[in-house]
């Protein structure tokens, strides 16, 4: 196999608090620092002042390869962008960069204001680190694939926020180095102009150049990336080749969404005809699923519980809504031709169903179990007391690389089309 | 193309490959300097102009007229004045320009990485021009007042002017990397400019110093420039190369200080601008 293209060793990085709170110092700090240090000997940094932005981080990119970056805030994957580009330097550890490398730290970095679009591409384009010769032979391209060519000559300070953007990204878009380093440039823009640079990076990803790339959005992680760097507090997690796997790692490993899809009955809820034991989401060997879940997995509800009186019209179910409470659907094992009912018997009952694939939005739902005799009464009611779950979707949302930013509504379903002409 | 490798430690010797490579950027920092200067003004690049022949014309009822300063020959103090302004302003504002370089370039700086060196550098490129709008009004004043330049002079000019912008960039090297962490300088510089004004022989000719104590004068390079420049342009003054000698040392000097002050500070740029 061929010399990796990325070869980071033992990489780290030490701020410190100081600098980063005051942000610079003054002179006049500087002269009563000096004198202090005169007076005590010891000149070590005191060690409470600094943070490490990055410790120990070792990992290996090959040709070709498209690499997603996740982690929280603060916990190193910008620093790490800014060492592999050059623009801070490690405190320890080294990186060998085999290629031209080009970064992308924020789209329309250097422009001015006051300068027209037209010059404001050949600006930014040098500052990126391309040639004048090599702006004027994209620059027809770039113009029209920021779809601004009408202002072209107006200065970028009339421009919109958005216009903005696009002729940045347009410029950027236009960059052909052997490894290219993004950072989050896709969390700006409109809808439609997201989806146009998504489809551009993925591009660039498919012609076998290197991509290193930051982002929160896991869906462009998981639809762009062949691999996967987890960094936590400075520190490598996770470096895999599983993508789906690192991002459910991750997601499973944040705070307040580790919570199983689960409820037990603690014994206070009791009923006449069904006292209700469980309910759950869960995975094909029965165990809880961690949240969030990709709106594909396979996952079941599952409601286990007593039947003390098996009534015929005992009715258990569960109800679908919106984290704000809008009702989606209830489902109930009797919802198809009586002919196929199984009828309840008395003892222990393990109700099972599977979610639908592809039907939900990226977001948080509740699911609550509900049990009654039919028309007569209501034992559990949704909204009312009914247990309740959470339920979190978190991509993927369509199986087109357009497609991988959340869109409008509540539901996500893939629908077969014809396509006549 | 070699492997990039990148380690805490950095090299102070110059990579002049490197620079080379990155030749079209400090242009393109260049001409977009030049190109905002004067925008959304009505008079544009007339400012350039405007403001040393003003300036010269203030010397010259104050310094001349009121306060008897002479130039020690026939020339006339407008045009003595206004040839050691034109390259006092070269400096001064090159050396105002380049010290503000890497704060004003702060949001390119943390983005994007580029041989550091070429924002001060570059930012002496609009005071150039100026210079060079400068210059026609010194050849017209020289042409109203029937003065013809020695073949030195012209030979000279350029020389000259590559000396003025070493020292610009020399002082701008240290006092831009000084900036990123105290500002202070930016307090400073203006008012150090200033008070160096007075030890520049702008105002008044070398000659006003006594001669024992001329080679103090020329510690400060641009006395080298301004006097080279009178004596061979406008016949005026006599250059002793000497002393000349001590003044393009000193250039050289703070060239090499402030180029190594920058390199040595280069790698923490980017984490405390």
């Amino acid at each position: 196999m061929s010399l990796p293209v990325i070869e980071v060793r033992g990489l780290s990085k030490v701020y410190s608090i100081g600098e980063r709170r005051a942000a610079y110092g003054t002179l006049r700090d500087a002269i009563a620092h000096s004198v202090q240090r005169l007076r005590h000997v010891d000149r070590k940094p005191v060690g409470r002042d600094q943070i490490w932005a990055l410790r120990d981080v070792s990992f290996d990119v090959h040709a070709g390869d498209a690499v997603g970056i996740i982690g929280r805030n603060g916990s190193g994957k910008s620093t790490l962008l800014k060492i592999l580009s050059r623009i801070a330097v490690p405190t320890e550890g080294t990186a060998v960069l085999r290629g031209r490398v080009g970064s992308l730290l924020e789209v329309g970095t250097g422009f001015h204001l006051e300068l027209t679009g037209r010059e404001n591409i050949f600006l930014n384009g040098a500052i990126l680190g391309m040639g004048g010769r090599e702006i004027r032979r994209k620059f027809d391209e770039i113009i029209e694939f920021s779809g601004i060519e009408r202002f072209i000559d107006t200065p970028v300070k009339y421009y919109s926020s958005g216009m903005h953007v696009r002729l940045a990204f347009s410029v950027a878009a236009h960059l052909e180095p052997e490894i290219l380093v993004v950072d989050e440039v896709l969390a700006v823009g409109d809808i439609s102009f997201q989806r146009k640079c998504i489809g551009k990076m993925s591009e660039v990803a498919g012609e076998g150049r290197t991509v290193l790339f930051v982002s929160h959005n896991h869906n462009v992680v998981r639809q762009l990336c062949s691999r996967l760097v987890y960094l936590d507090e400075g520190h490598l997690v996770i470096v895999t080749d599983d993508v789906a796997g690192g991002i459910h790692a991750y997601l499973a490993a944040q705070e307040g969404h580790s919570e199983d899809s689960e409820w037990r009955n603690d014994g206070t809820i009791r009923g006449s005809h069904f006292v209700p034991a469980r309910i759950a989401i869960v995975t094909a060997d029965g165990s809880p699923a961690r949240m969030p879940i990709p709106n594909d997995s396979d996952v079941w509800v599952e409601i286990e519980g007593e039947v003390l009186d098996a009534d015929p019209l005992l009715t258990i179910g569960y109800a679908l809504s919106t984290e704000d409470g809008q009702s989606l659907f209830w489902s109930y094992p009797t919802d198809v031709a009586e002919a196929r009912w199984t009828p309840f018997r008395p003892g222990h009952l393990t109700l099972r169903t599977k979610l639908p694939k592809r039907l939900l939005n990226q977001g948080d739902y509740r699911v609550e179990l509900i049990a009654s005799l039919h028309m007569r009464e209501w034992h559990l009611q949704p909204g009312v007391n009914a247990p309740t779950i959470e339920l979190s979707i978190d991509g993927p949302l369509s199986q087109s690389p357009y497609w991988v930013l959340p869109r409008p509504g509540t539901l996500a379903p893939i629908l077969e089309w014809e396509v006549l002409q | 193309m070699s492997d990039l490798v990148i380690t805490p430690k950095r090299s102070l010797r110059p990579d002049l490959g490197e620079l080379w490579a990155y030749r079209e950027l400090l242009y393109f920092f260049a001409w977009r300097d030049i190109k905002v200067r004067y925008k959304q003004t009505l008079i544009g690049a007339s400012w350039a102009v405007v403001q040393p022949l003003v300036t010269m014309v203030v010397f010259t009822i104050f310094f001349n007229r009121i306060a008897g300063i002479g130039t020690e020959d026939d020339v006339p103090y407008a045009i003595f004045s206004f040839c050691g302004l034109l390259f006092w302003n070269l400096f001064s504002q090159g050396t105002l320009r380049a010290s503000e370089s890497l704060i004003a370039n702060h949001s390119v700086i943390t983005k994007v990485y580029f041989p550091r060196v070429m924002a001060p550098v570059s930012a002496n490129a609009a005071p150039v021009v100026d210079f060079a709008l400068g210059s026609v009004v010194l050849v017209g004043l020289m042409i109203f007042y029937g003065i013809a330049p020695g073949w030195s002079g012209v030979l000279l000019f350029v020389p000259l002017i590559l000396m003025t912008l070493v020292t610009s960039c020399g002082v701008g090297l240290y006092t831009s990397a000084l900036n990123v962490k105290y500002r202070d300088v930016r307090h400073a510089l203006p008012f150090v400019i200033q008070t160096l004004l007075f030890l520049t022989p702008v105002i008044y000719p070398v000659g006003l110093v006594p001669d024992r104590y001329q080679w103090l004068l020329y510690l400060n390079p641009l006395t080298g420039v301004i006097s080279v420049a009178r004596g061979t342009l406008l016949d005026q003054g006599t250059v002793e190369p000497q002393l000349v000698l001590i003044s393009v040392g000193v250039a050289i000097a703070l060239f090499v200080f402030g180029f190594v002050f920058f390199k040595r500070s280069e790698p923490e740029f980017a984490d405390i601008i």
